[in-house]
């Protein structure tokens, strides 16, 4: 255990735990957006699937990881109209239309992988970009200030996407359709307009975490995601539909990962009881939650279609 | 919810329709023939391509000195969806199924008798279930792990070692305790991480994090995941050891030696049995003695001479038995 | 007219067009479509024990979606369903292994018993963290699913492997093989039909009956409704809203009993995964349930259907070579398909009515929308 204590792991393992957050904040803010506007989606590991899928081949066959980055995006903008057509559009019960688009993710990543990849070949990763003079503070200056584009972007995201919901007219919107839509259409809010864009934003963020996660580790296999997509929607209700929450639910989760994975290398925790040990993120989090029982308030429209009768 | 019920009602009728007409349109399957051709299908948990267990097992066979017509089903890590598959091969005639996954094994005693005619091959396992259709084949992968271990830490300057890995079992744990083994007797100290998972390469990759993080200058690992953990170690300059298929590829200037498996050599025998007459009852192990485990080492990597001299004592040592 | 012209036509062309779809796939994979829609039927229904192998691998899909009937009746939504298929099979493997000797007659119902009691307790326990704690079940669940994974592979590997194993040095995470006076006896010799089958349609029908013909079922559906209501006319929310998650676990606990006793190789095998043991039944028992309306008794042909298609995927990837992720990048569209027709129907009954009303400008309600 003294192994553990001392400086420099101390200081590693929080690096790893804000390195393994980037990609779960950046989908559960997406979806916070979306499920404040009434709209739940189950579908967020399908979209990151696909758009780091595509991510990757983008740098495989042009080596440029910012574009890369564009590419997913975009398909996170494309599924995320094709999920508003069936949510917002079809009025589809959205538990389970997000289920659809998980699977139909899961498949296609693979079957595009396995045709046009096939043998994994590894891609550049992300370079680490250190923060001038912040990056060389004692032990917050690893952790903080020697990350990845993509992490400070994450973080960033976290007071915009406060401000966007608190403060923009469009923010206003989305809280009032999630709220009650029917009081908000009677003011001439588009309920449907409303949705659209937030599910376009949420899934564009899904996108953004889909490559954030294959450009940080520089390969894609089939369902590389493992599930991640599904625990960044339970994030979203861990933080109480609150960005900053959202952000404590994802640093948490990184922290208990980085530390149990510390704990393995270190001997600390025996071979005997690993599979154990990786029950401890779920564990801690549910526990976490119960702790910090208070009266959360849902999103009053949460997976309620909208229609006007 | 009525409404929702005639709906539904209809869509049943149409589907049903579709089922109808196309049972009705049925084809017929192509029964093969015997003697020297064989007809062969892998059945595996993992993509073909996947630079590690499944792959090796496919090399193999189009590594086969005779005329092969072979199938796959990869990807079928659904145990019941593998035994669908292997079952379906059978039905279909094909000569020989390998049934390329422990866990296949539980079907596999089901189905084998069924087939009497059909030669079932299936590792890794050390038994075949008082089957006498059934071939078995295990690696003795400890061998490799142990010839690993020896040159890691040979090349290991902080003498600390990582070890990535899935679960605890089968040829990933024979190949670690020998990778450990291997490495102790040269002094240095083995960190192991089990990360519960074959598949997760974001898992890997942190595991391999966690180990560079205690000075670890030189890792390994096994099963399809460690493509996470390799690409740690590009990224760290640090050494890599494979296992199960050559892994050059993945890190052409890191990769020392990998451990591969060369099924043929026990496939060849297990077919030259089939053709005599014996379908199956024996277990076979792969080893350095029968050319079945090979450390094939990386020419893009520059290997000391007393390493490489270590090395391959320690390879005649363990082909001695 | 158009009611019922559009009741036929919308979920045929969702059908179609999700077909469609699988066809272009198909052909970009260089393969004739054809023979691939051919292969997919025949895999499902191409002989009698194919039929038989359709209806087994239909069984979880039928029991997961009956439960998720019951939670959805009562607004809860259940996504935990391979936590709970898992913590039943665990728990029926447990039972097995403490009375290998016991007749038939009691060891089959102990077992399925035992998969029913620990799928339950799985449910059960985010369902009074919803009621009680206040924690969401979507959280719950998933957080729950993580959990007994790993639940799993600690017990495979550890207290529960097969002593063999440990002996031989493989040690593959599996049980010894069970007790055969534990397996499901086979209904029709020369086929997989086992008795699990008529069992889950046999829960469908009890879910059924519950729901609709019962107080339990009345009161779980008054809080489904709303929670409100339910609580001034004196339903007991909570514990309704716990029972109603333990009762669709309990389904799928009987589902992982089933899967185990069923199975080709009467042990419990992991390959670290869950969907490797469950087949993703948790997830795909939830599109069941919605094909068939969230009707417990419309579920049994919609698992069935889906049942096949996962079935006869196997054949497809099989005789055409493509990559079994085909066949889930179709049940994909399929669903999703499926499931925004649902509603195509009314909107377009609008659309049509609107258009034929212009004549009549009082009549017009609020703008449609765009």
């Amino acid at each position: 255990m003294d192994d553990f204590f001392t400086t420099s792991v101390l200081v590693a393992t929080a690096a790893a735990a804000i390195r393994l957050a980037t990609p779960y904040l950046l989908a559960a803010l997406g979806e916070t957006i979306g499920q404040r506007s009434g709209v739940l989606n189950l579908g967020v590991d399908g979209v990151m699937l696909l758009s780091a899928f595509f991510a990757y081949w983008t740098v495989l066959s042009t080596g440029n990881l910012w574009l890369a980055v564009l590419v997913a995006l975009l398909v996170g903008l494309i599924m995320g109209v094709i999920y508003a057509v069936i949510t917002v559009f079809f009025e589809a019960t959205q538990g389970i239309s997000g289920i659809g688009i998980f699977i139909f993710g899961l498949g296609f990543s693979d079957l595009m992988f396995r045709q046009q990849v096939g043998t994994p070949k590894p891609v550049p990763r992300l370079p680490s970009i250190n923060i001038p003079f912040l990056a060389d503070l004692p032990y917050v200056g690893e952790p903080l200030f020697q990350r990845s584009l993509m992490t400070y972007l994450a973080f960033g995201l976290v007071p915009l996407t406060v401000v966007l919901l608190n403060k923009t007219t469009f923010g206003l919107n989305v809280r009032a359709v999630g709220e009650n839509p029917q009081a908000a259409d009677s003011l001439g809010v588009s309920v449907e307009r409303t949705r659209f864009a937030a599910i376009m934003i949420g899934n564009a963020f899904a996108g953004l975490a889909g490559a954030a996660l294959v450009l940080q580790l520089g390969i894609f296999q089939p369902n590389l995601t493992q599930g991640m997509g599904f625990i960044a929607v339970a994030l979203v209700y861990f933080g109480a539909w609150r960005p900053w929450g959202v952000m404590g639910g994802a640093l948490l989760y990184g922290v208990v990962n980085a530390t149990v994975l510390q704990w393995k290398a270190l001997g600390i925790i025996p071979v005997s009881i690993s599979d154990l040990a990786g029950m401890a993120p779920a564990i801690l989090t549910i526990g976490a939650l119960i702790l910090l029982a208070r009266r959360v308030h849902a999103p009053a429209a949460l997976t309620k279609p909208f229609s006007r009768h | 919810m009525k409404t929702k019920m005639r709906f539904t009602a209809r869509l049943f009728a149409v589907l049903g329709a579709f089922a109808l007409l196309a049972t009705a349109c049925g084809g017929d399957d192509d029964t093969p023939e015997a003697g020297g051709a064989l007809t062969v299908a892998i059945v595996a948990p993992s993509a073909s391509d996947d630079l590690a267990f499944t792959q090796s097992m496919v090399d193999a066979v189009n590594a086969l000195d005779r005329e092969i017509t072979l199938s796959i089903t990869d990807g079928t890590f659904i145990v019941e969806e593998a035994a669908a598959a292997i079952r379906g091969y059978a039905e279909d005639g094909i000569n020989v199924v390998i049934a390329h996954g422990t866990q296949y094994g539980a079907s596999l005693a089901e189905i084998a008798p069924d087939f009497p005619d059909t030669t079932f091959i299936w590792g890794t396992a050390t038994d075949t279930q008082g089957l006498d259709n059934v071939f078995a084949y295990h690696p003795a992968a400890d061998q490799g792990g142990y010839v690993n271990g020896v040159m890691a830490a040979a090349i290991s300057t902080t003498g600390v070692i990582g070890v990535v890995g899935p679960i605890e079992a089968g040829d990933a744990v024979a190949y670690i305790n020998g990778f450990v083994e291997g490495a102790e007797a040269g002094g240095a100290t083995v960190n192991v991480t089990y990360t519960g998972s074959f598949g997760d390469v974001a898992l890997a990759a942190e595991a391999a994090e966690a180990h560079i993080t205690n000075n670890v200058d030189v890792l390994t690992g096994t099963a399809q995941m460690v493509v996470g953990a390799v690409g740690v170690a590009v990224s760290n300059d640090v050494p890599w050891f494979g296992t199960q298929a050559n892994q050059t590829s993945l890190a052409p200037n890191l990769v020392v030696a990998s451990q591969v498996y060369h099924w043929e050599v026990v496939l060849e025998e297990m077919l030259a049995l089939r053709d005599s007459g014996t379908k199956g009852g024996q277990a076979f192990e792969l080893n350095m003695a029968n050319g079945g485990l090979v450390i094939e080492f990386n020419d893009g990597y520059s290997l000391p001479a007393d390493v490489k001299a270590a090395a391959e004592a320690a390879i005649a040592e363990k082909s001695a038995g | 007219m158009i009611d019922k012209l559009l009741g036929a036509l919308v979920p045929l062309t969702a059908a179609a067009v999700a077909f469609a779809l699988g066809a272009i796939m198909l052909v970009a994979l260089g393969a004739n479509p054809f023979e691939g829609l051919q292969a997919l039927f025949d895999g499902a229904f191409g002989s009698g024990d194919r039929l038989a192998a359709t209806a087994v691998r239909a069984t979880p899909l039928i029991l997961v979606g009956a439960g998720i009937t019951i939670a959805f009746r009562t607004s809860v939504i259940n996504i935990g369903g391979e936590s709970q298929i898992i913590a039943g099979a665990l728990l029926s493997t447990i039972a097995a292994l403490s009375f290998p000797g016991l007749t038939p007659y009691l060891l089959v119902p102990l077992v399925l018993l035992a998969g029913f009691i620990g799928g339950g307790i799985a449910g059960a326990i985010p369902g009074a963290l919803k009621a009680y704690a206040s924690v969401n079940e979507i959280l719950s669940t998933i957080m729950l699913n993580l959990i007994m994974v790993q639940f799993m592979n600690y017990l495979l590997r550890g207290p529960l492997i097969d002593p063999y194993e440990l002996e031989a040095g493989t040690r593959i995470p599996q049980t010894e093989r069970l007790s055969d006076n534990a397996s499901l006896p086979t209904l029709i010799d020369g086929t997989r039909l086992h008795l699990g089958v008529p069992i889950a349609v046999a829960a469908a029908v009890a879910a059924y009956f519950l729901l609709w013909r019962t107080p339990v079922g009345f009161r779980l559906r008054a809080v489904g409704h709303s929670p409100k209501a339910a609580r001034a006319a004196g339903i007991n929310v909570k514990g309704n809203i716990t029972l109603a998650l333990g009762l669709s676990g309990a389904l799928a606990g009987l589902a992982g009993a089933i899967l185990v006793f069923g199975s080709q190789g009467q042990r419990m095998v992991t390959d670290g995964s869950a969907a490797g043991f469950t087949g993703n039944a948790g997830f795909n028992g939830i599109v069941a349930a919605l094909f068939g309306g969230l009707h417990p008794l419309w579920t049994v042909p919609s698992a069935f259907l889906f049942g096949a298609l996962l079935t006869g995927a196997t054949q497809l990837q099989r005789v055409l070579q493509v990559p079994a992720s085909l066949a889930v990048a179709l049940n994909g569209i399929i669903v999703i398909f499926v499931i925004s027709s649902s509603r195509v129907r009314v909107r377009l009954k609008k659309l049509l009515e609107n258009s034929s009303l212009l004549n009549k400008p009082d009549q017009e309600e609020t703008t449609e929308a765009t």
